[in-house]
């Protein structure tokens, strides 16, 4: 018999959406909005999880699972890997910013004494592709920056690698280069690319917009509208408008980009020091056409990476096939010089917003136009402040990605976010000032959120927004005081290649296994806790084994995705491990499987029909030598539902009007991250975002020479980061903001923390200090002193 | 290493430029800053005679050395150019010594020369023959925990734990010269430690408390 045909739709859809059970969560924040919301999950959903204080383990404090083996010089590094027979790698990069490569002679490298392999080059990574690859013929990558890696050359020592390098004579058949944003948005400015192009993003961010227009060196621009912006402006009450310059950060990180490739008939393996061992995997099967089961890439330890650390990256490529011609191992890890020029940054901007409110606080209008450098790659886009902090009655963003000679962008912690920040919270700042009001009940009115609102309330109450003085520049003598706010925002982003296992062995031990790579951020940690929870035997007593493309794929770190991705996926196969085993041990202690409980490191029976039994000595009834479960990320429970999150920093400065030096005395921080998995960590994590913002805002620069087109501070002693002595009194209020979207619940907290909206924070203070407005990073003391001669040249009293 | 094909190495004059390590081999650790305006060649000029005198010229193939590292002697084979640095991490095995700018500006490197925290990347392995080498792996009784280390660890005192040898050694180093310091003393014994992650603060606490006391604001 057939089916009637809509019979057969509803029977797809049936399938298609498999049966949910109703549960209550909490959600919201404890203490201010805490109550209960109906979620409708999976059947196989573990039971809802209580708020912190109920629970033993997670949400409470655990020491660092490799604490120990990172203060006592034992943490393994790809740095340190050191394998027998392993071979030094080391690159041959351009010396000029912009050529054809006519030649590459390696032969004087090649006879070198210890020289054992070179590479030249057939691929770049990281730089934008031309849309029409015709454009750009020759045997060789067009050099679109002075650093940018031609060749590699691997060596019995790293001298003789350093040595044989050198000795590789390239050929260039120069080009005219532009190196300054500015000049590059000029109509004869030389062409970086000579047609359109367009760049990958990569798993943490960063990349541009695909298939936008582009004029010249000028990709875009890409364009976001809400209602009409003019009218906007016509019907507001006040206007600010400003002109925000911020520039060009290197990610830094302490450890440089590198791998150790191992190159063999059957396995190429790669140690390498990444934030998605998957990513990397996935770009070494692209490149060499490999199966998955024939690459495996780890990450035992990993020295710091903010966003630039995705895929293979063309040390990786070039290392590899080092490794296969040399038939042993190679390391190839970037120099600090390289660090800085060829793997990634953060943008800079230039911004014209303009903002227009009614009387009572209401936003008409948000207008910003926007160009940022990503060098010969793109992601310079700064709009996602505008679009999603408040709500206003129009909106239009145009972002513009201008191309210059210098290294490509990467993703950096909180993409556009804090120049975006530093602009918009500024003008919201000074709109405050202009309508009268309180620069919070100006944000009470025009942002929604439900955490921020609280998050406010807490600043509002706190000891050092009661200290500021509401009228600007009102201390007398060189040294004034100042505090100011502002907010950040971001996203929610769930990456769905979250996996884990769980094992429990019939000796009782317990361990847990995801690819995922800790990149200090601590998801270790993390992990045991979840563990811990569900079997109840303390977290140290639990074996974590992450990094490894052997183990389930984990999700790639980047864009705050780690903990809130992957922690649900830990719970699941937990839970689902803990009821397998007590189905395995309950004919043994003469139970029905229901009747059990795993607590305080017992089986207990719940309605006593035994003594509680040491979970160990329990295992030992297993049938089986052990039990597994796997689990993969089940989607957000509702998807509808608190999409961003965030939080509000204050900051508290000094400024000497002399020296024009801006100290930053103390900074309170005060943000949500879902369901605080381990606090110690996260306020580690914000005090990081807090003094990356500190350093990005009065410190960093990248600094190019317009006539040469090299950088001039690529070394950490001239491009300057903050250090021991510029460091405020940091005070972390960590907000529990339950969502009701995971088994855990947990969210994020890497992108959110401190480094979106420290700058603004600390330049609505220099302005409440000053009575002047900066509007240009790094806030360097010929950056204030200038601002204050304007300011005073313009009429202004300085007191 | 001891790769006999270092000994065919080009003469000299025929590189180009003046590497790190080729000034740290000829200016040795007396240098004035101004000798580095001046160059290699003009060093090197200035030591020719020394070496016609008779004085005894090592290198540039690698040469046996005497390293007294963490209580014990090894001895190395190594060109009078490496690093100690390098001799720790590539010679030895011992890679919690970290190599981070590599030039000197970010305390990665630190390990004690006797009880002097030094930049081990800016000292040549052979000016450490003589001296007592202690370096993160040896800061404490094998097994144990030093009280910065433990300290350290309570406190959360690192993020990806790159710059966390570094910081232990300098603090351990502040504690043994100064055993109650203030906090303003820890910043100051860490302020040629850069950390990326931004982890300070905890730093400063963690030395206070290994010093038993509380944080000073």
């Amino acid at each position: 018999m057939k089916n009637h045909p809509e019979e057969n739709a509803f029977a797809a859809q049936a399938a298609a959406a498999p049966p949910k059970k109703s549960v209550s969560m909490p959600v919201g924040v404890p203490g201010y909005t805490l109550h209960d919301e109906t979620r409708q999950v999976p059947p196989s959903e573990p039971p809802v999880w209580p708020t912190n204080k109920d629970l033993r383990y997670v949400g409470h404090h655990t020491e660092r699972y490799d604490g120990r083996a990172k203060v006592t010089g034992q943490a393994r590094y790809t740095a340190d890997v050191q394998l027998p027979g392993m071979l030094w790698g080391r690159f041959a990069s351009a010396a000029v910013p912009h050529a054809k490569v006519v030649s590459v002679d390696t032969s004087a490298a090649e006879k070198y004494p210890g020289v054992r392999a070179v590479y030249v080059l057939q691929h770049i990574d990281g730089n934008a592709e031309l849309r029409d690859a015709s454009l750009d013929q020759g045997k060789y990558p067009v050099v679109r920056y002075a650093g940018q890696p031609v060749a590699a050359v691997a060596a019995t020592t790293p001298e003789a690698a350093e040595e044989a390098a050198a000795l590789i004579k390239i050929q260039y058949d120069k080009l005219p280069f532009v190196v300054d944003q500015n000049k590059a948005r000029a109509a004869d400015a030389p062409l970086v690319f000579p047609g359109a192009a367009d760049a990958e993003g990569s798993a943490g961010g960063g990349g541009g917009p695909r298939d936008v227009k582009q004029t010249g060196n000028v990709h875009g621009p890409s364009l976001h509208r809400i209602g009409d912006v003019e009218q906007g402006l016509k019907d507001a009450d006040v206007v600010v408008e400003g002109h925000y310059v911020t520039h060009v950060q290197t990610h830094s990180a302490l450890e440089t980009h590198g791998v150790v490739a191992d190159w063999k008939p059957d396995m190429l393996t790669m140690w390498a020091s990444t934030q998605g061992t998957a990513s990397v995997r996935e770009e070494l099967c692209g490149y060499f056409k490999l199966p998955a089961s024939k690459v495996r890439v780890i990450t035992e330890y990993m020295g710091g990476g903010f966003g630039a650390k995705f895929g293979a990256g063309n040390h990786g490529i070039a290392a590899a096939m080092l490794s296969k011609k040399a038939g042993v191992p190679v390391r190839l890890m970037l120099t600090r010089e390289e660090e800085h020029l060829s793997v990634g940054n953060r943008p800079s901007s230039d911004q014209l917003l303009r903002i227009g409110a009614k009387r009572d606080g209401t936003l008409t209008a948000m207008h910003l136009v926007s160009y940022g450098t990503a060098g010969c790659g793109t992601g310079a886009g700064c709009s996602g402040p505008v679009q999603n902090l408040y709500k206003s009655v129009s909106k239009h963003t145009e972002d513009n990605d201008v191309f210059i000679n210098a290294g490509p962008g990467a993703s950096m912690r909180a993409p556009g976010h804090p120049p975006g920040a530093f602009a918009l919270e500024q003008a919201m700042d000074e709109l405050a000032v202009k309508l009268n009001m309180d620069p919070i009940d100006l944000r009470d009115k025009t942002d929604e959120h439900p955490v921020r609102r609280v998050e406010r309330q807490i600043v509002r109450e706190s000891d050092i927004w009661k200290s500021r003085n509401p009228r600007a520049g009102a201390d007398s003598g060189a040294v004034k005081r100042g505090v100011g706010l502002a907010q950040s925002v971001w996203y929610r982003f769930v990456s769905m290649g979250s996996n884990a296992e769980v094992r429990v062995h019939r000796d009782g031990s317990l361990e847990v296994l995801s690819g995922v790579q800790d990149i200090g951020s601590g998801i270790k940690t993390v992990m045991a806790p979840i563990l811990a929870e569900q079997f109840g035997v303390p977290p140290a007593q639990i074996a974590v084994k992450v990094g490894d493309t052997n183990y389930p794929e984990g999700p790639n770190s980047g864009g705050s995705v780690t903990t809130l991705s992957l922690t649900p996926a830990v719970r699941d196969a937990a839970w689902q491990a803990s009821q397998k085993f007590l189905a395995e041990v309950a004919p043994g202690l003469g139970a029905e499987p229901a009747d059990l409980v795993l607590v305080d490191g017992e089986v207990r029976s719940k309605s006593g029909k035994f003594q509680p039994t040491a979970f160990k000595r329990a295992a030992a009834k297993m049938t089986s030598s052990q039990v597994t479960a796997q689990a993969k990320r089940v989607p957000d429970y509702d998807k509808s539902k608190y999409l961003t999150y965030g939080g509000v920093d204050v900051a508290e400065v000094e400024v000497d009007t002399e020296l024009g030096r801006i100290h930053v005395k103390r900074v309170l921080s005060v943000h949500d991250c879902g369901r605080p998995m381990n606090p110690e960590q996260t306020i580690s994590q914000i005090n990081g975002g807090v003094i990356q913002g500190i350093s990005y805002t009065l410190f960093e620069d990248r600094l190019l020479d317009p006539n040469y087109g090299l950088m001039v501070n690529a070394n950490l002693e001239q491009y300057k980061i903050a250090g021991a002595r510029e460091i405020p009194q940091i005070e972390v209020k960590l907000v529990e903001a339950y969502l009701g979207q995971s088994s855990t619940d947990a969210s994020g907290i890497g992108e959110a923390a401190g480094v979106i909206s420290v700058g603004a924070a600390v330049a609505n203070a220099v302005y409440n200090a000053l009575g002047v407005r900066i509007r240009r990073t790094p806030m360097t003391p010929s950056v204030v002193l200038e601002a204050l001669r304007t300011a005073s040249s313009q009429g202004k009293e300085i007191a | 290493m001891s790769d006999s094909s270092n000994n065919s190495r080009p003469p000299e004059h025929e590189r180009k430029g003046i590497s790190r390590r080729g000034f740290l081999k000829g200016a040795g650790m007396t240098a004035a800053g101004t000798a580095l305006l001046e160059g290699v060649q003009t060093l090197r000029a200035e030591m020719a005679p020394e070496a016609a005198s008779g004085a005894h010229e090592l290198g540039p193939g690698p040469v046996p050395m005497q390293l007294h590292v963490n209580g014990k002697e090894h001895t190395v084979q190594l060109e009078p150019r490496t690093t100690l640095a390098d001799a720790l991490r590539n010679h030895l095995g011992m890679t919690g010594t970290k190599v981070i700018c590599d030039r000197g500006v970010c305390s990665g490197c630190t390990v004690l020369l006797d009880k002097t925290p030094v930049n081990s990347c800016m000292v040549l392995a052979i000016d450490a023959v003589g001296h007592h080498i202690t370096t993160i792996e040896g800061i404490a009784p094998e097994g144990e925990l030093h009280p910065v280390q433990a300290a350290f660890i309570r406190n959360d005192a690192m993020q990806c734990g790159f710059c966390t040898p570094g910081m232990v050694m300098s603090c351990a180093s502040l504690l043994e010269h100064n055993p109650q310091p203030t906090e303003h003393d820890v910043r100051r014994a860490v302020s040629g430690n850069l950390c990326r992650c931004g982890t300070y603060p905890k730093v400063f606490a963690a030395t206070l408390e290994a010093a038993g006391r509380t944080r000073q604001a």
